[in-house]
């Protein structure tokens, strides 16, 4: 598990950040992408995936929350 | 145009490592890259903040470095103690040119070394008397700090002493903020991760002090970030954005104060000038606070211009307007500038190799003075920086990580270019080898280099190094002589 932010970039994708790593990445797609349900799996341009606990949509951008790695990119 | 095509720089990369034995080869190789502007992400060309391989020399520098010399030092009302033996405090002091208004010893610390000198005995039973000792005598003899903070050198990690625990108690005591700062010199692979210590440290103990405390604000107010006014380079920022309307409340951290810090919060937008040493903060700040943050370039004319237009893009139309006028007014100066120096510059070849922000930042105001950057590279950056530096570097040119002594020389060796901005350890390496150069950390004791008027004195400095006549003094006379008599025979 992994401390992660997610925030919004100028052009309105979603921007994944791993402080732990200075690891940062655009979010390729999100499983859950609606008010209620909002989370799932991630996946990353870099070809690396992570999983975030389904939470409502957050009112606002950036958030920090705990992610689960399932794939890395390999480096 | 490249100086070198593409299969060019490819062979002479392949050539500089033939050196190593495999294992270092494999490993320095993924440390090398040739730009491609096609490119989105920098991530399969280049590999960064890998630890250096031993026996090669590297121009990194430690956490403590990172922390103590870039990122707390320059708040000048802050007393930052060097927490160990003497020598890393007393090296580093005033090393930085970190320029600040203020009576030094009175209200302002940032040249003075504080230091809790350990000794053998404090290594044996501990130095957290001693600390608490020193914050007091500090107290006692610089009543004007508004705060301290505690940046542990390599040994407190090592012995394991309490730091918190004697500044928590140290706080409650003097109510002032005592900050400890845990960035022993063998954290990380470079300065790097002291900037991220740092920027934690200060997440933790200052950001949020006066949260909730009435603090009057206006549309416009935004904070500089990860300026350091070297030589002064914070102030000619400051000049712009004040001219263009926006009321600057704080500093980070070059001419700072723990004031400006704390007040950081209730800003409407962040600059951000010095990525890599502050972007940590200002994520943070934009989590927590809803502060967008920004970068921004104030290196030559036209990335001011694009610069001063994008943090304007964030404001009202009296900003808009504001940001033109401040374009307007110093476009004349620097066409002036520009006038003079391009001709004495044109056509050069220049090649980086800095830490932070530089080696993408000024590429855009050599570019203004007609000049080439043939090659860039970083000390300490991260793939987020490498992503960045694609977008700004020419095609086919040459990008190198934590490059190290040797291939540095030989690059420069096949590269030839005609001016080369590093640090002080790199200097005279190559003023031997006959080559200009310019520091471009402490912009070799000149400055500022940010800003309009930083840009005259930048395009000066570059022409008075470059177009230097001691460069064709190099060969002796009868060094000379033959070299033209076989000319003549020829």
């Amino acid at each position: 598990m992994a401390n992660i932010m997610i925030r919004q970039n100028a052009a309105g994708g979603l921007v994944f950040y791993l402080p732990k790593r200075d690891l940062e990445a655009a979010i390729n797609s999100i499983e859950f992408d609606t008010p209620e349900k909002w989370g799932g799996e991630l996946k990353l341009e870099n070809g690396g995936s992570y999983y975030v606990d389904p939470i409502a949509k957050p009112p606002r951008l950036p958030i920090s929350v705990r992610a689960k790695r399932l794939g890395a990119a390999e480096d | 145009m490249a100086a070198l095509t593409r299969e060019e720089t490819a062979s002479l990369i392949a050539e500089v490592l033939e050196v190593y034995p495999e294992k270092a080869k494999k490993d320095r190789a993924k440390h090398l890259m040739i730009n491609d502007k096609e490119l989105e992400s920098s991530k399969k060309c280049i590999t960064s903040n890998r630890k250096s391989l031993p026996g090669v020399m590297t121009m990194r520098g430690c956490a403590y470095a990172g922390s103590k010399g870039v990122v707390w030092g320059p708040i000048k009302d802050i007393i930052s103690i060097s927490h160990g033996p003497i020598g890393c405090g007393q090296y580093a002091r005033a090393g930085r040119r970190n320029y600040y208004v203020g009576t030094t010893g009175v209200d302002a610390f940032c040249e003075m070394n504080f230091t809790s000198d350990f000794q053998e005995k404090d290594i044996v039973f501990g130095g957290d008397k001693k600390l608490a000792k020193l914050i007091d005598e500090i107290e006692m003899l610089f009543p004007l700090n508004k705060g301290i903070s505690v940046q542990s050198e390599c040994p407190i990690g090592l012995i394991g002493d309490d730091i918190e625990a004697v500044s928590k108690k140290a706080a409650a005591a003097l109510n002032k903020p005592v900050v400890p700062v845990r960035c022993e010199g063998f954290r990380g692979v470079s300065q790097s991760l002291g900037h991220h210590i740092a920027n934690d440290s200060v997440r933790d103990w200052i950001i949020h002090n006066r949260d909730g405390q009435p603090f009057e604000t206006t549309p416009y107010d935004v904070a500089i970030l990860g300026d350091y006014n070297i030589g002064g380079d914070a102030w000619a920022s400051r000049i712009l954005l004040e001219e263009m309307g926006l009321r600057v409340v704080a500093q980070w951290s070059g001419d700072g104060t723990l004031a400006e810090m704390e007040n950081t919060p209730k800003v409407k937008l962040n600059l951000l000038h010095c990525y890599r040493s502050m972007n940590y903060i200002s994520r943070h700040m934009e989590e927590k606070y809803g502060i967008p943050w920004l970068e921004y370039n104030f290196f030559g004319p036209t990335k001011i211009k694009e610069s001063l237009r994008k943090i304007a893009s964030f404001f009202d139309d009296k900003i808009k307007a504001g940001a033109e006028a401040v374009i307007e007014k110093y476009t004349p100066m620097m066409d002036e500038v520009i006038a003079k120096y391009k001709p004495r510059l044109e056509g050069k070849k220049v090649m980086l190799y800095v830490g932070g922000l530089r080696p993408r930042h000024v590429v855009g105001a050599y570019e203004d003075l007609g000049m080439e950057v043939v090659g860039t590279g970083y000390e300490f950056a991260h793939n987020d920086d490498y992503d960045r530096t694609i977008k700004d570097m020419g095609d086919a040119t040459l990008i190198y990580d934590d490059v190290t002594g040797y291939e540095f020389e030989e690059f420069v060796k096949a590269m030839k270019p005609d001016l080369i901005g590093s640090g002080i350890k790199e200097k005279y390496v190559f003023h031997k080898m006959g080559i200009p150069f310019r520091q471009l950390h402490s912009w070799d004791y000149s400055g500022p280099y940010h800003g309009c008027d930083g840009f005259a004195i930048f395009a000066k400095d570059m022409d008075l190094t470059l177009n230097n006549p001691c460069w064709n003094l190099m060969k002796t006379p009868w060094q000379k002589d033959a070299s033209e008599a076989e000319k003549k025979a020829a």
